[in-house]
C-alpha cells in the first residue's frame, strides 16, 4: 500500500511521464490470453448440470487430478445428493426394496464408490491409542492426496497443489479459465527459457517477460525493441491431460479438450451443489414478484384515482 | 412523536384501558395516518426500501450466526458448512452478502435523492445529520461483515483498512491495536469483528427511529420544496397512499434483488474471496468491496506529502472529510431555496457531482498508478469543491426560478416538474 502510495507520488509529477509509466506497467505486469469460452451445460438462467457430464468429470478427477489435489468440501454423500453426479431417483433393478437408493447415504453407487477410493481414511485412535486406516463411507469427506500442506509442498517442488472444491469460483471467469488452463498447454515460444519442473502455459496469470532468453533483453533487463513478451506465464503443473488417459465407458470423445470440459463441470457442480435449486427457486420467486408487484401497482392506481 | 394532531379515537373498553397506560395502539395510528405531502415521487420510496434492506439483514444475520463460527481455524469453512449443510443456507448467505450491496445501491440513491431536493436544509438538519450517522454505521457494519468469511479480500481488505489508523498522530498505533486485538488481524480480531458486526445493526435500528423521528417533526419534504401550508390541500395520509407506493416499489426493489440473489449471486463479490485468507500471500490487487471504491479513490488520490501531513494521513483525512463534510451541508448550502427543480446552475453542478462520485468509484477499482492518480485527483478536488465552494457561492450568485405557491399548485401545474431528474414520476 506504502509502496504502491510512494511509487504514485512519483509518476504523478506530469501528465506525460504518467503515461508513459501507464503503458510500462501494463507491460510489466504481464497478461495471460484471453480464456477460451466453453458452451457450460449450467450456464443461463435455466442451465442446470448435465449428469452424464459430472460423472465423466468425477472419472477425470479421480482418475487424473485427485493424485495432487484434494476435494476437501466434498463428502461422499454429496455425490448422491439430487443435483449430483451420482443421484438416483430410484434404484435399479436387483437393490432390495428397504433401500432409499435417493438417500445419498443408501445409494450403492455412492457407497461403491467411496469403499473403494483410492485414499483411505485415517480414523482413531483406537483403543489402543493408535491411528488407523479404514475405506471411506458416503459421510466421509473425500481423502486428498497429501496428510498435510507441509508434505504436498515436499512431493511438488515446494509449489502447494490447490484445494480444487471452490477452485471454479475462485477464479475470474472461473469455468472459462480452469477449462482453458487444462486444455491450453502449448510449448514455450523460442524466446524464453523455461526451468526445470516448471511449465509454460498462456493461460496462467504471469510474467514472461522474467523468463526471456538473456540475448532478447537489455543491461536493464528489459525486452529489447522489437521481442514481444509471450502471453501467459510459468507453474508447477505438468500438463495433467493426455488423449485417452482417461476411459470412458459412454462414448465420449477421449480427448483433451472433453476431458477438460468435462472436469470442469464437474469441479462447478463441487463449487456451487445448490445452483439448480438456487435457479429453479429463483424462477419460481420472479414469478410471484411479478404478480405481487402487478397486484400492488392496480392497487395502487385504484387507491390514488380519487387522490386529488 | 408523530408532529401532527393525534386523531385516535379508542373505540373499545380494551383499547381505552392500553391508551391511558401505554398509547402504543394511538402512537401507531397517528404514525399511519401521518399527513404525507401528495407530490412525492418514487425517489422518496428509498426510505422505506432501507428500512426493509435492515431488516432483511437483520432477520438473515441472525439466522447465520446461528450456524457461523468465529474462528480463523473454521470461519471459512462453517460459511462453507452454510452454503452446502445447513438448509437454505445458501439462500440465507446470498440474500446476506447481496442484500448488503442492495442496502448500498438504496442508501446512495436515498443520499442524492436529499441532495437534489435540499432535504438537509431548515428544519431538517437533524434527520439529514443522523442520516449521515446511519451510514458511517452502514460502512463499518458492512466492513466487518466482509472480514467474516475470512477470504483473502476478508483478510487483506481488514489488513488494509485497519493499518490506515496508524496514520493517525499519537495515537494512531493504539488505536490500531486495539482495533486488532494483538499485533496483526488474527482471531481477537475475527472475534470482536463479529461481536461488533452483529451490534451495530441493532444502533442503526435505533438511529433510524430517530431519524424518522426527527422528519416526523418537520414533516416530509418533497420534490418542490415547498413547506406544506394546508394539509387537507397538500397532504394525504400515509397509509393507504404511500404504504401502496412504498410498497409497489419495494416489490420492484425486491425484483432487481432476487436476479442477483437466484442468477448471480457472485457478481457483486470478488474472486479472490472464495480463497481462504493467508497472511502469507498477498493477492495480486487489493480491492475493497464496490460500495467503498469512491472512497478507496479518494483516500489513495492524496500522493503528496502537505507540510507536516504525510500523503498517507492525508489521504486518511481526505476519506473521511469526505463523508465528515456531509454533516455540515446544511449550513454550506446558502441558498433558501430546497428543490434543485428551481436551481437551473445549481443542478448542473449536482449531475457534475454524481459523474464524479460514479468516475470515482470506477477509478477506485483501477490501480493506483499513473493517469489514474491524476484523475482521482480532479475529481477529488470537484468532490470537495461542490460542498466547500460551489453550494456556498451558488446561494448568493444564482437566480433561481419561480416557484410554485404551495404542493397543491405545484401538482396541478406539472409543467413546473420539468426539471424532475429522468425517471422521477410525480405522483398524480
Amino acid at each position: 500500500m506504502r509502496k504502491i502510495m510512494i511509487n504514485a507520488r512519483l509518476i504523478a509529477c506530469s501528465l506525460f511521464t504518467a503515461l508513459a509509466a501507464v503503458s510500462a506497467a501494463d507491460a510489466a505486469s504481464g497478461e495471460a490470453k484471453a480464456v477460451k469460452h466453453n458452451h457450460w451445460h449450467f450456464a443461463g438462467p435455466f442451465g442446470t448440470f448435465d449428469q452424464n457430464a459430472l460423472q465423466r468429470g468425477f472419472q477425470v478427477y479421480e482418475t487424473v487430478c485427485s493424485s495432487c489435489h484434494g476435494l476437501e468440501l466434498i463428502s461422499f454423500r454429496n455425490l448422491g445428493d439430487k443435483g449430483g453426479p451420482f443421484y438416483l431417483p430410484s434404484c435399479p433393478a436387483g437393490i432390495p426394496d428397504s433401500v432409499d437408493c435417493a438417500n445419498p447415504n443408501e445409494n450403492p453407487v455412492v457407497k461403491a464408490i467411496a469403499a473403494n477410493y483410492k485414499f483411505q481414511i485415517t480414523d482413531g485412535p483406537d483403543d489402543g491409542g493408535e491411528m488407523f486406516q479404514r475405506p471411506a463411507v458416503p459421510s466421509d469427506r473425500v481423502p486428498g492426496p497429501y496428510a498435510n500442506d507441509q508434505i504436498a509442498r515436499l512431493a511438488n517442488n515446494n509449489a502447494l497443489p490447490p484445494d480444487l472444491s471452490l477452485i471454479t469460483k475462485a477464479r475470474h471467469h472461473g469455468p472459462d479459465y480452469v477449462y482453458s488452463l487444462l486444455s491450453g498447454y502449448e510449448d514455450a515460444p523460442s524466446t524464453v527459457e523455461i526451468a526445470v519442473g516448471q511449465y509454460y502455459n498462456p493461460y496462467f496469470h504471469g510474467d514472461m517477460s522474467q523468463n526471456l532468453k538473456p540475448e532478447y533483453v537489455d543491461e536493464q533487463g528489459h525486452p529489447e525493441d522489437g521481442v514481444e513478451v509471450p502471453l501467459g506465464g510459468v507453474l508447477a503443473m505438468a500438463p495433467p491431460l493426455a488423449d485417452g488417459i482417461v476411459e470412458y465407458t459412454d462414448g465420449s470423445p477421449q480427448t483433451v479438450e472433453q476431458y477438460a470440459a468435462d472436469v470442469t463441470e464437474f469441479l462447478m457442480w463441487a463449487a456451487e451443489p445448490k445452483m439448480e435449486a438456487r435457479k429453479s427457486l429463483g424462477v419460481v420467486a420472479l414469478i410471484y414478484l411479478v404478480i405481487l408487484a402487478g397486484i400492488l401497482y392496480w392497487s395502487y392506481r385504484k387507491i390514488w384515482a380519487d387522490a386529488h | 412523536m408523530s408532529g401532527h394532531p393525534s386523531t385516535y379515537n379508542p373505540s373499545t373498553g380494551f383499547e381505552k384501558w392500553i391508551d391511558k397506560r401505554l398509547p402504543i395502539i394511538r402512537f401507531g395510528a397517528d404514525f399511519m395516518e401521518f399527513p404525507t405531502p401528495k407530490n412525492l415521487n418514487y425517489w422518496w420510496t428509498f426510505g422505506g426500501i432501507l428500512t426493509v434492506c435492515l431488516v432483511v439483514q437483520i432477520i438473515t444475520g441472525v439466522v447465520l450466526a446461528m450456524h457461523y463460527t468465529p474462528h480463523t481455524d473454521f470461519a471459512f469453512a462453517s460459511v462453507e458448512h452454510i452454503m452446502r449443510d445447513v438448509n437454505y443456507g445458501w439462500l440465507m448467505r446470498y440474500v446476506h452478502a447481496n442484500g448488503a450491496s442492495m442496502f448500498f445501491i438504496a442508501v446512495y440513491i436515498h443520499m442524492f435523492r436529499g441532495l437534489y431536493y435540499g432535504s438537509y436544509k431548515a428544519p431538517r438538519e437533524m434527520s439529514w445529520i443522523l442520516g449521515v450517522v446511519i451510514f458511517l454505521l452502514m460502512m463499518a457494519t458492512a466492513f466487518m461483515g466482509y472480514v467474516l468469511p475470512w477470504g483473502q479480500m476478508s483478510y487483506w481488505g481488514a489488513t488494509v483498512i485497519t493499518n490506515l489508523f496508524s496514520a493517525i498522530p499519537l495515537v494512531g498505533e493504539s488505536i490500531r491495536t486495539l482495533l486488532w486485538g494483538g499485533f496483526s488481524v488474527d482471531n481477537p480480531t475475527l472475534n470482536r469483528f463479529f461481536s461488533l458486526h452483529y451490534l451495530l445493526p441493532f444502533a442503526i435500528f435505533g438511529v433510524v427511529a430517530l431519524h424518522i423521528w426527527a422528519f416526523h417533526t418537520s414533516g416530509n419534504n418533497n420534490p418542490s420544496g415547498v413547506e406544506v401550508k394546508d394539509v387537507k390541500k397538500d397532504t394525504l395520509p400515509f397509509h393507504p397512499y404511500f404504504t401502496v407506493k412504498d410498497g409497489f416499489a419495494i416489490v420492484l426493489f425486491f425484483i432487481v434483488f432476487a436476479l442477483f440473489v437466484f442468477f448471480n449471486p457472485n457478481a457483486l463479490g470478488h474472486a479472490d474471496n472464495y480463497i481462504e485468507a493467508n497472511p502469507l500471500s498477498t493477492p495480486a490487487s487489493i480491492v475493497p468491496e464496490w460500495y467503498f471504491l469512491p472512497f478507496y479513490a479518494i483516500l489513495r488520490a492524496i500522493t503528496f506529502d502537505i507540510g507536516p501531513i504525510s500523503s498517507k494521513l492525508g489521504g486518511v483525512i481526505a476519506m473521511f472529510s469526505s463523508i465528515l463534510v456531509l454533516f455540515v451541508l446544511p449550513w454550506l448550502d446558502t441558498s433558501k431555496v430546497r428543490s434543485m427543480r428551481f436551481r437551473p446552475v445549481a443542478r448542473l453542478w449536482f449531475f457534475l457531482l454524481v459523474i464524479t462520485c460514479l468516475a470515482l468509484g470506477w477509478l477506485g477499482g483501477k490501480p493506483a498508478e499513473g493517469v489514474y492518480v491524476m484523475w482521482a485527483q480532479i475529481f477529488t478536488a470537484y468532490y470537495f469543491g461542490f460542498f466547500l465552494i460551489i453550494l456556498p457561492l451558488l446561494g448568493i450568485m444564482e437566480t433561481p426560478k419561480p416557484m410554485p405557491r404551495s404542493i397543491a399548485d405545484a401538482v396541478l401545474k406539472p409543467k413546473s416538474a420539468d426539471a424532475a431528474p429522468a425517471g422521477a414520476v410525480p405522483a398524480e
